[in-house]
C-alpha cells in the first residue's frame, strides 16, 4: 500500500515537474519572438514547413467534410422541407466547430508530429547541445520561430478548411442535389454572425494552434534522446494534442455560446 | 578571442575543485580536482560510463554540479548569468562525438553559422574565413556537400572547422576517435595537435582510445569512480606502478576492474534452480 502511494506521489511530482518545464519553455519561446523580429527569414522558413506543407491535407479534408455535411444536411433538412437552410447549416458547423477542431487535429497529426520528431532528433544528434556550446540559444533560434509559425498557421489553415468546406457543401447541395443556390447563399449570409461565429471560430483556432504547437515543441525538446524516446514523444504529441483540442473545444464552446 | 586580463598570467585555464555531480542516487563525480593548463593538450581518460562527456558538459555550463566549482579563465562557470555564460561559451569550442552538424545546412553554412550569429562581418569576409577554416581541416573542396553526404571522419573535421570559427581559447573534444577508420583517426590526431600548437589553443580531449590519446597529450588525467586515479605525462603513466592505470593503459581484461560483473558463485547459480 505504502509502495503504491509512494509510486503515485513520484508520478505526481514528475507530472508537475514536466508541467513546470513546459511553462518555462513557453515563456522562453515568447521571449524569443523579439529575436525573430531581427531575423524574419527564420519565421518564413518555418511558415513554409509548418503551414504551407499542411495546406494539401487541410484542403482535401475541408472539401470532403463539406461535401459530407452537404449530403447529410440535405437528407435531414429535406424531411422537413428545410433544404434552403443547408447553406447556413454547413457554414455554421464549419465556422463554429469543425473548421477549428478538425484543422487542429489534422495539424497535430501532420505538422505537430513532424515538429516533435525534428526537434527530438536534433536533441538526439546533439544539434541542440551544439548550438548551446556555440553560444546560440536553441530556444530562441530553433523553437521560437516554429512556435510562432504554428500560431500564425493554424487560424489561416482553419479559415481555408472552412472556405473549402462551404465550397464542398455547395457543390453537393447546389450542384448535385438541386438546392436553390440563392437560398443556399442567402441563408448563410443572414444566419452567420461575424462576431459570434467567425471571430469566435478564429479565437478557437488561435487557442488550438497555441496548444498544439506548444505540446509538439515541448515533447520534442523534453524527450529522451533515443530513437525510442523520439518515437514515444511523437505519439504523445498526437494523443495529448487531440485530447487537449477536444477538451478545450468544449470549454470554449460553453464560454462563447452559452447563455 | 579576448582573455580575461586578471587571469592572463595564470597558467591554469580551467580549474575544477571538489566537483560533485549525481545522476539520481549515483555519484558520477565525488570530489574531483583537475587543472587544465593553457596551451597544452590535456587528455581525460577512463572507461566508458565514468562521466567523461558529463565533465565536458559541466565545464561548458550545460549541467550544474551538486557541489564544488569550475573556473574557466578565472570565472566561476556556474555563478554566471545566462547572458554571461553565453558570452563565456564564445571563448570555448566543442567537438561532439556525433559532430552535431546542423543537418539542414551545407558544410559551408555550418562553418559560417557561428560567424553569422556572433559577428557583423560582411558575407565576403565570412566566405574567406570559412574557406580558410575548411582548408585547415582539409575539406575546402567539400564546402557544398550536405552533412548526410559526409563520412563520420569528415563530419568531425567539419565540426572542428566550425568549433575554431570564432578562434576560441579552448576546444573540448568528446571522444574524437571513436568509430574512426585508421586514416581518419590519423588525420584527427594530427589535426588536434597541429591546431593546438599553431593557434595556441588549449585542448581537452576526452577519450578511451589509449594509444591515439597518449600520442598527442601533454598531460593525462585518468578518472574512475568519480575521482582522479592518476595524472601525469603520457610517459609517467606508461611507467606507472598503479594496478588500475596499468590495466587501463595496457587494456588487460582482468584486474582491479574485474572481468566478471558482480554475481553469486557460478556453482550456486547452476545448482540453485530457476532464478
Amino acid at each position: 500500500m505504502i509502495e503504491k502511494l509512494r509510486g503515485l506521489g513520484a508520478w505526481g511530482l514528475q507530472a508537475l515537474l514536466r508541467l513546470g518545464r513546459a511553462h518555462v519553455l513557453l515563456l522562453a519561446m515568447l521571449r524569443g519572438f523579439v529575436d525573430i523580429l531581427r531575423r524574419p527569414r527564420l519565421l518564413v522558413e518555418q511558415l513554409f514547413s509548418v503551414g504551407v506543407l499542411t495546406i494539401l491535407i487541410i484542403s482535401v479534408a475541408g472539401l470532403f467534410v463539406g461535401m459530407v455535411l452537404g449530403l447529410q444536411g440535405y437528407y435531414i433538412l429535406s424531411r422537413f422541407g428545410g433544404e434552403t437552410a443547408l447553406g447556413l447549416m454547413v457554414a455554421a458547423s464549419l465556422v463554429r466547430e469543425l473548421g477549428p477542431v478538425l484543422t487542429a487535429l489534422l495539424f497535430a497529426g501532420r505538422a505537430g508530429s513532424a515538429l516533435t520528431a525534428e526537434i527530438g532528433l536534433m536533441k538526439a544528434t546533439e544539434q541542440l547541445s551544439g548550438l548551446e556550446m556555440m553560444a546560440v540559444n536553441p530556444q530562441y533560434r530553433v523553437l521560437a520561430p516554429r512556435f510562432l509559425a504554428g500560431l500564425i498557421s493554424v487560424p489561416l489553415l482553419a479559415a481555408m478548411f472552412s472556405v473549402l468546406g462551404v465550397a464542398g457543401g455547395w457543390m453537393v447541395g447546389g450542384g448535385m442535389l438541386g438546392v436553390d443556390q440563392a437560398a443556399f447563399w442567402n441563408g448563410m449570409q443572414e444566419g452567420i454572425d461575424f462576431e459570434d461565429d467567425v471571430i469566435n471560430g478564429v479565437i478557437k483556432s488561435l487557442v488550438f494552434g497555441l496548444v498544439c504547437t506548444w505540446i509538439a515543441i515541448f515533447q520534442g525538446y523534453d524527450c529522451v534522446p533515443t530513437s525510442e524516446g523520439v518515437s514515444r514523444a511523437t505519439t504523445r504529441t498526437v494523443v495529448h494534442s487531440s485530447l487537449a483540442v477536444l477538451g478545450l473545444d468544449f470549454v470554449l464552446t460553453a464560454l462563447m455560446f452559452g447563455e | 578571442m579576448t582573455e580575461n586580463p586578471k587571469n592572463a598570467a595564470d597558467d591554469i585555464l580551467v580549474r575544477i575543485r571538489g566537483l560533485r555531480f549525481l545522476r539520481g542516487e549515483r555519484a558520477i563525480f565525488d570530489g574531483l580536482d583537475i587543472d587544465i593548463p593553457r596551451g597544452k593538450v590535456t587528455a581525460i581518460m577512463g572507461p566508458s560510463g565514468t562521466g567523461k562527456t558529463t565533465l565536458l558538459k559541466l565545464i561548458g555550463g550545460q549541467l550544474r554540479p551538486h557541489a564544488g566549482s569550475i573556473e574557466f579563465d578565472g570565472q566561476n562557470v556556474h555563478a554566471l548569468s545566462t547572458a554571461e555564460l553565453y558570452e563565456l561559451r564564445m571563448r570555448m569550442g566543442m567537438l561532439f562525438q556525433s559532430g552535431a552538424l546542423l543537418t539542414d545546412m551545407s558544410v559551408f553554412d555550418n562553418v559560417a553559422f557561428p560567424l553569422r550569429e556572433h559577428t557583423r562581418l560582411s558575407e565576403s569576409m565570412i566566405r574567406k574565413l570559412v574557406l580558410l577554416k575548411l582548408e585547415a581541416v582539409g575539406l575546402r573542396g567539400a564546402r557544398d556537400l550536405m552533412p548526410a553526404e559526409l563520412s563520420g571522419g569528415m563530419a568531425r573535421r567539419v565540426a572542428l572547422a566550425r568549433a575554431i570559427a570564432l578562434d576560441p581559447m579552448m576546444i573540448m573534444y568528446d571522444e574524437p576517435f571513436t568509430g574512426q577508420d585508421p586514416i581518419s583517426m590519423g588525420v584527427l590526431v594530427q589535426l588536434i595537435r597541429r591546431l593546438n600548437d599553431a593557434a595556441r589553443i588549449s585542448s581537452v580531449v576526452v577519450s578511451h582510445d589509449v594509444a591515439e590519446t597518449l600520442r598527442i597529450a601533454d598531460l593525462v588525467y585518468v578518472i574512475s569512480d568519480g575521482k582522479v586515479v592518476e595524472s601525469g605525462t603520457p610517459q609517467q603513466l606508461a611507467e606507472s606502478g598503479g594496478e588500475w592505470t596499468r590495466q587501463f593503459i595496457q587494456g588487460l581484461p582482468d584486474g582491479p576492474v574485474p572481468f566478471h560483473y558482480a554475481a553469486a558463485a557460478l556453482s550456486d547459480d547452476l545448482l540453485g534452480g530457476a532464478a
